[in-house]
């Protein structure tokens, strides 16, 4: 799959600052005034900020708000109400907690529930394509939602919880790219399918192209960059995301080092995310002999 | 809405016959005509006179080449437009409600005022059958020329999709598929047509004829087998150059 920019951002940045938001209403940290102010400044900038930047991939942004009508079939159209209620929920609590010192506790939890669901809900709107066998699986929504706790708890300066959730999204990342390779042939899609010419995909070949240039399909679905260096980006990704924050938290807590982790963490977040895109196989890929 | 219908009154679709497209993409051609200069935004090229060109279409002619271990080698011409599945994945995921599928004759369109070309209709199709126009950014499928089979005004020789009016090969039949007694309901049963990545649930509305098996070589004529290479060993004079060039 084509690996949007604006896509990329969004999960990234949406993810990192609904898993803050998360904690914050939660009450770790549980912070008035300035510092409170800050966190949850930064948290809203995150979440907010990948929102609108998915915006930017769209055709007519000026119609976005037509999304929120099929919330009965679309999950993409359930992740923008469940974003706004989770922003919605999540500022009466801010509002509270910094400018009132009331600490609103049932709205808090339920904040973060929708914080969590907004996650999840951006995970299926790839998990639920039959036609990307990498993403059309159970493990999808897993990596995002680990992936958005382990964020959150790192932004939050939750160091005991970061450690073990930061270990083990690593942990799941691994075994998503281990089953995630696997998982186009395990599909059972192959060119026969497809055509219905063979029961034999090996007696089939794409002998020629319906079009001698590229096309709308080529580039969004047969995207092929991602596959030269992944090996090696998986490698870094991990240690990025992963490895270098659990050993920046892991020595004597500075402020300079913990900045390190998160910057480490975003960075390699966002090279796992390209790869989530990248390596993505798409099914339409079969017709024109490209899998 | 973009729930699917429970059930649509008719199923109306096209059926495919592998046996006669002779590949000559004349229904490509007819089809982008007709859908720039009718319904909805036009077709866009964009570049298209320059080193690069890409455009927006709704029909395809792909090419294969089938390789069977003991039969000769041929080649099939794959046409490839919008199955009109009756379990559409390109509908329920849109967030807008501009995908959805017709209750009355089960064509799958899309309202391009309500588009947000978010391509999530494109991501979710197997079959690469929506492209997003490149100029006016909403997305383009297949309408089944839904702007000709109930246009009164056009002769009623016309009033069928403009890529099956258009094939000189008579490749490609429309009609009503629910219908069990209707001509291509008829044909498909009759030639085995086959639903194309059926694994993937969408149901497809339109149907692919196979190719009819091809001729065998021995029951081409009678004579055949006295046409067969006599002697496979070289003899006479051949036979001593064989031995000769090998024992250099």
């Amino acid at each position: 799959m084509h690996p949007a920019p604006s896509v990329i951002i969004f999960t990234t940045l949406s993810g990192l600052g609904f898993g803050l938001l998360a904690f914050l209403c939660l009450g770790y940290p549980s912070m008035g005034g300035l510092v409170g102010f800050v966190f949850f400044a930064i948290g809203f900038g995150l979440a907010i900020g990948g929102l609108l930047s998915s915006t930017f991939h769209l055709g007519h942004p000026e119609r976005a708000l037509k999304a929120f009508s099929q919330w009965k079939s679309s999950w993409l159209s359930r992740e923008a109400w469940l974003a706004l209620f989770a922003l919605a929920l999540s500022g009466i609590y801010a509002l509270g907690r910094i400018f009132f010192d009331i600490n609103l506790i049932s709205i808090g939890i339920l904040s973060a529930i929708f914080c969590f669901a907004t996650v999840f809900s951006t995970s299926m709107i790839y998990a639920q394509l039959k036609t990307v066998p990498r993403w059309n699986s159970g493990i999808t929504p897993i990596t995002f939602l680990t992936f958005s706790i382990a964020g959150g708890a790192l932004l939050a300066g939750q160091i005991s919880i970061a450690l073990p959730l930061l270990a083990l999204s690593g942990v799941i990342q691994i075994f998503c790219w281990i089953s995630g390779d696997k998982a186009f042939a395990k599909s059972g899609t192959n060119l026969a399918t497809a055509t219905r010419l063979t029961s034999n995909q090996n007696e089939i070949r794409s002998f020629e192209s319906p079009h001698t240039g590229t096309n709308y399909l080529l580039q969004e679905f047969v995207y092929k960059v991602g596959r030269k260096h992944g090996a090696k980006l998986r490698i870094i990704g991990i240690i990025l995301a992963f490895g270098m924050p659990i050993i920046f938290l892991s020595i004597p807590f500075s402020h300079f080092m913990a900045l390190l982790a998160v910057i480490s963490h975003v960075v390699g977040v966002f090279i796992i995310r390209w790869l989530f895109f990248a390596q993505a196989e798409h099914v339409v890929g079969l017709y024109y002999g490209k899998r | 809405m973009t729930l699917l219908p429970e059930k649509t009154e008719k199923k109306l679709g096209l059926v495919i016959d592998l046996d006669t497209c002779v590949g000559c993409h004349a229904c490509v051609i007819s089809c982008k005509g007709w859908n720039t200069e009718n319904y909805g935004a036009p077709l866009s090229d964009e570049n298209a006179f320059g080193a690069e060109p890409v455009g927006s279409f709704l029909n395809r002619v792909h090419s294969y080449e089938i390789t069977p271990a003991d039969k000769p080698a041929h080649l099939v011409h794959f046409p490839k437009s919008c199955l009109h599945c009756d379990n559409a994945p390109c509908v329920t995921v849109c967030p807008t409600g501009a995908s959805y599928k017709r209750v009355e004759d089960g064509i799958v369109l899309v309202n391009e005022s309500d588009c947000i070309g978010c391509g999530l209709c494109a991501w979710a199709c197997p079959y690469g059958a929506r492209e997003m126009d490149p100029v006016e950014k909403v997305m383009k499928k297949c309408t089944l020329c839904v702007d000709r089979i109930y246009n009164e005004n056009l002769p009623v020789e016309d009033q069928i999709p403009s890529c099956v009016r258009t094939c000189p090969a008579g490749a490609r039949h429309f009609g009503d598929l629910g219908d069990p007694n209707s001509s291509v309901s008829k044909l498909v049963e009759d030639r085995g047509g086959v639903d194309l990545m059926p694994e993937q649930g969408t149901l497809p509305v339109n149907k692919y004829l196979p190719p009819r098996p091809k001729n065998q070589m021995d029951d081409t004529d009678i004579l055949a087998p006295y046409l067969e290479p006599v002697a496979d060993e070289p003899d006479g004079f051949f036979k001593w150059l064989d031995k000769a060039l090998e024992s250099i």
